[in-house]
């Protein structure tokens, strides 16, 4: 059965069936609703098939798809592999928490709503079963379009700002990444994944490769000095959008350093692997500043994404095991907890629709509950032991500490500052005394918020105490990916002469 | 010389040819009362001719003069659709603005057959032929809303400026003759593979080169373009986006393919340095433009030079990018048009971008086509225009134009923002009210042409085949 095309394209019969309802009144609203909710469900159920039918032993890809298309460069190709399954499962996992949290929140133009995020359902998927570059990219830049809409037309004051710098600088990145696949597909004959992690690109053109798909990635993750979009589209976006954007959206970035940078430009990676420390720590340390001064909640919690993210990237260009599960670890861990805290946000802003923080403080008197679920995902995006945000931290460097020494120390900044501004925003909006009025009416979590918020609670926690699920699940084709960069460095090192800068072992 | 020239081989066009003089006898004889008639036997004389084209048979006949080739086969029947939906979506509108004549739809006929003609062509002489009878038809076309000032302005414009670049043409030929001593195009050819390329040569390339630049509306021979856009009726805008775009790219690539090949570097530079100038000056003059005929003029001086990277690449793949970027320019300009056509308001035809505003909330269906279109056009998969731009600029990543595929590739971001903005408009603004509802036949060319668009990654298989097979051809 092609699991994984069902997986991928069964939020489009979701579509079918919404677009079937005409009418306009309560009960069709409910109805849109409903099928939304029962399509992303289904949908992950289908993709639970997925991972037991998925073999953690074997490093290549599985459960693969092949249709041909004749006539033209490429074909659709799907395959899932220990890299791609978490954020396959991850996007289907958090999408009917997303549909939950529009629930009340969203009450204009449902309709278009619950497609625009049912197609970009849909679109997400494919970027991560895609084995095709160019039906890769198709997935990867359609994402912009459900987004635009969603950010347009839901989002907060400034959204028809937001939206297009979201669209223009992710765009932009993007083209560029489309010339080098074109240019990889002249040089090798082929758009096929698993066939150009083999094909040895020439030295000097890995470079050009290698900066072409930075552009794309490091406006996607997003990386300093090009992170700029994400604070206003994280902010303008309404609370599922952000969802979507924080624990999915930037996974893709990170998701194609590791199944394209690094495996099919092992020689450029490792010549600018100083550069992306450079940039990492640069994030890590500046963006963590920069969140220290945030008036608005979920503008804090962008800028705490772009310093998480930079663990992501120096993680993962450390090339060695622990940085690249620290790296994924990290993704998935902040694909949760991030969720988490905009779904944290979401909810007060749902009852005073304002995301200032000092419009809040001593919400604890009011609302116990959501202080303690609001509590255990800051300690996890502090990285507390325990949580799953301490695993992927510590592995990152701890592996950042064995390549330099300095990038770890600086990097280890960010641990501390991160411990700052999300403390501090903890105590600004949940501790202290309960003195403005319009507070003291706030209701707790009503239970369909805690059936969003428990589930993901649970997970943070497991994953912190016991988080070899992820890790085994990783293991084999990070170990495979990792062979093949040292081999690709190895046999260079012995025919040419190193890149311009000096090789890091 | 002997023998009769084999008249089957150009059928359609004879049949186009002879039909349109039937038709306006016909039309002349019966008055005003079967103007409407005369329309819908145009449409059903071009539906023929492009079943004729698709079944005819490959071939070259008049002593070489006229070809018959794949590549030519594909482009025309493109041409055909376009032709054959501008007579369709006329009626309506004309009708309403009350300049509906018989002879409009005749004239669209008769403007067709000068551009199978042009496609077709096989030595110079054809080419010049071709062009002015399809240049002739266009002009009356621009100014036929003749009681309206901006109507005959663009047509009298249009006339002069194309009078000037037919003549350029025509000059740039007879260098080419004079130096080469031959019209027919492998003649040229192999003259000019023989020795190398002597300065008469490569001064005919530049005028002719220079008038086909006109006829595409490539920068700097675009200036026309968003006034003749503006000032022609908007149908006629509708058929002139679309159909003579098509057959002029085709003669464009068939001139310099065909008769200048053995001389690439001596064009290319000039292909590669218009397709570079239209790309950006599409980009970034479409941004302050707020009436639509305008923003468009100034999108399909860019999409000719998106089209026009393939011709630069000057290689099997280019050419198969070409024909596949028009296919999906045609429908996307189609169902773009088909809106604009339809955007009445109180009885007023309005051409005002933000008179867009909240359409998807007063008509959600065309509002979702026409944002698809205007995706597709920017180049955002999975619809079919970012399948037209790839296989362009793959063509001219593969014959090493690597600084025009950056920039290139640039100035589509900097075009987004103009097609997202018609997004936002529809999308993320109030209503202003209602357009009055469309017409079926409008509702048609829109949903086929938008579901075109849409599902275009399923259609590649097959059409992509026949392009392939079409751009073999001329290799």
């Amino acid at each position: 059965m092609p699991l994984l095309t069902l997986t991928t394209f069964l939020p489009l019969a979701g579509v079918l069936f919404i677009l079937m309802i005409r009418a306009q009144d309560e009960a069709a609203i409910l109805n849109i609703r409903r099928v939304a909710l029962i399509t992303t469900v289904a949908t992950f159920l289908v993709s639970i098939g997925i991972w037991t039918g998925f073999d953690p032993k074997n490093p290549g890809f599985q459960l693969t798809e092949t249709a041909g298309w004749s006539g033209s460069f490429f074909a659709y190709r799907m395959g899932v592999d220990g890299i791609s399954i978490l954020f396959v499962l991850l996007t289907t996992f958090l999408m009917p928490f997303c549909i939950l949290a529009s629930w009340e929140s969203v009450q204009v133009r449902v309709k278009e709503y619950m497609i625009a995020f049912l197609v970009l359902e849909t679109l997400m998927i494919g970027v991560f079963c895609a084995t095709d570059l160019v039906l890769f990219y198709v997935f990867f830049e359609g994402g912009l379009i459900p987004m635009f809409l969603i950010i347009g037309i839901w989002g907060g004051q400034r959204r028809v700002y937001a939206s297009y710098k979201f669209f223009l600088y992710t765009l932009a990145g993007s083209v560029l990444m489309m010339l080098a696949i074109m240019a990889m597909y002249w040089e090798s004959g082929t758009t096929d994944i698993t066939e150009l992690v083999n094909h040895p690109f020439p030295a000097t053109m890995q470079w050009w490769l290698w900066f072409a798909f930075f552009a794309s990635f490091a406006v996607k993750m997003p990386m300093w000095p090009v992170h700029t979009w994400l604070p206003d589209a994280h902010v303008e976006a309404p609370t599922a959008g952000s969802v979507l954007l924080a624990a999915i959206l930037l996974k893709m970035g990170g998701y194609g350093f590791l199944r394209f940078s690094l495996p099919m430009f092992p020689l450029a990676s490792v010549d600018l692997a100083p550069f992306i420390f450079t940039l990492s720590v640069v994030a890590i340390v500046y963006t963590s500043l920069v969140a220290l001064v945030q008036e608005d909640m979920k503008k804090l919690i962008a800028y705490s994404s772009v310093a998480h993210m930079g663990y992501v990237t120096m993680g993962i260009f450390t090339l060695n095991t622990q940085g690249l599960q620290g790296a994924v670890f990290q993704m998935v861990s902040h694909g949760l907890v991030s969720g988490a805290l905009c779904l944290c946000v979401g909810v007060v802003y749902d009852r005073l629709h304002t995301r200032e923080i000092a419009a809040y403080g001593g919400l604890v008197n009011r609302m116990p509950a959501y202080a303690t679920v609001f509590m255990v995902m800051t300690m996890a995006n502090v990285g507390l032991p325990g949580t799953s945000g301490f695993i992927g931290e510590f592995l990152t460097l701890s592996a950042a500490f064995q390549v330099n020494t300095w990038v770890a120390a600086f990097a280890a900044l960010g641990v501390i500052l991160s411990a700052a501004y999300a403390l501090w925003l903890f105590r600004r909006v949940v501790w202290g005394s309960l003195t403005k009025a319009n507070l003291k009416a706030m209701m707790d979590l009503s239970p369909r918020e805690i059936g969003i918020l428990a589930p993901l609670v649970v997970l943070v926690i497991l994953f912190g105490v016991y988080p070899m699920p992820v890790l085994d699940a990783t293991a084999a084709s990070l170990e495979a990916l990792l062979r093949s960069v040292h081999a690709a460095i190895d046999a260079a090192g012995q025919t040419a002469s190193a890149g311009p800068l000096p090789l890091i072992r | 010389m002997t023998a009769l020239p084999d008249f089957a081989l150009a059928g359609p066009e004879i049949l186009l040819a002879v039909g349109a003089l039937l038709l306006l006898l016909f039309g002349a004889y019966g008055g005003e009362k079967r103007a409407g008639f005369v329309s819908g036997l145009s449409a059903l004389l071009l539906i023929i001719a492009a079943v004729a084209v698709i079944v005819g048979r490959d071939g070259t006949t008049f002593d070489g003069a006229f070809v018959v080739d794949g590549f030519g086969r594909f482009l025309k029947v493109l041409v055909l659709i376009g032709s054959t939906l501008a007579v369709i979506m006329t009626q309506r509108f004309a009708v309403a603005e009350k300049f509906f004549h018989f002879e409009l739809p005749v004239l669209i006929v008769l403007a067709t057959v000068g551009m199978l003609l042009m496609i077709s062509a096989g030595d110079l002489i054809a080419v010049y032929l071709g062009l002015e009878l399809q240049s002739l038809a266009l002009y009356v076309v621009a100014s036929f809303h003749r009681d309206d000032g901006r109507s005959t302005e663009a047509g009298l414009k249009y006339f002069v400026l194309g009078a000037l670049s037919s003549g350029m043409l025509l000059y740039g030929a007879s260098l080419i003759y004079g130096f080469t001593g031959h019209v027919d195009f492998a003649g040229i050819a192999t003259a000019a593979a023989s020795g190398q390329a002597s300065l008469g040569l490569t001064f005919g390339i530049v005028f002719v080169a220079t008038g086909i630049a006109f006829k595409v509306s490539a920068v700097p021979f675009h200036m026309w373009t968003p006034d003749v856009y503006e000032g022609a009726p908007t149908p006629v805008t509708a058929f002139f986006a679309a159909a003579p775009k098509i057959a002029a790219m085709a003669l464009f690539v068939r001139v310099v393919m065909e008769a200048l090949e053995p001389v690439k570097a001596e064009w290319q530079q000039i292909v590669a340095f218009m397709s570079l100038a239209s790309m950006i000056l599409g980009a970034f003059a479409a941004i302050g433009q707020r009436n639509i005929k305008r923003l468009m003029a100034y999108s399909s001086i860019g999409h000719m030079g998106y089209a026009l990277v393939g011709l630069a690449a000057g290689s099997e793949a280019g050419i198969y990018g070409i024909l596949i970027y028009l296919a999906t320019y045609l429908a996307m300009t189609v169902g773009a048009f088909a809106v604009i056509l339809s955007m009445r308001r109180d009885g007023v035809m309005t051409e005002d971008i933000d008179s867009l505003a909240g359409l998807s909330r007063t008509n959600p269906m065309v509002a979702y086509l026409l944002g698809i279109i205007m995706f597709s056009l920017a180049g955002i998969p999975p619809f079919a225009g970012f399948f037209g731009k790839y296989f362009v600029f793959a063509a001219a990543i593969n014959s090493g134009l690597y600084w025009l595929a950056v920039i290139g590739i640039l100035s589509s971001v900097v075009g987004a923002y103009y097609y997202l903005r018609i997004v936002k408009i529809m999308f993320l603004d109030e209503p202003k009210g209602a357009f009055e509802p469309m017409g079926g036949e409008m509702k048609a060319v829109l949903g086929i042409s938008g579901l075109f668009v849409a599902a275009f990654a399923l259609v590649l298989g097959p059409l992509g085949d026949a392009a392939l097979a079409a751009a073999r051809t001329l290799f």
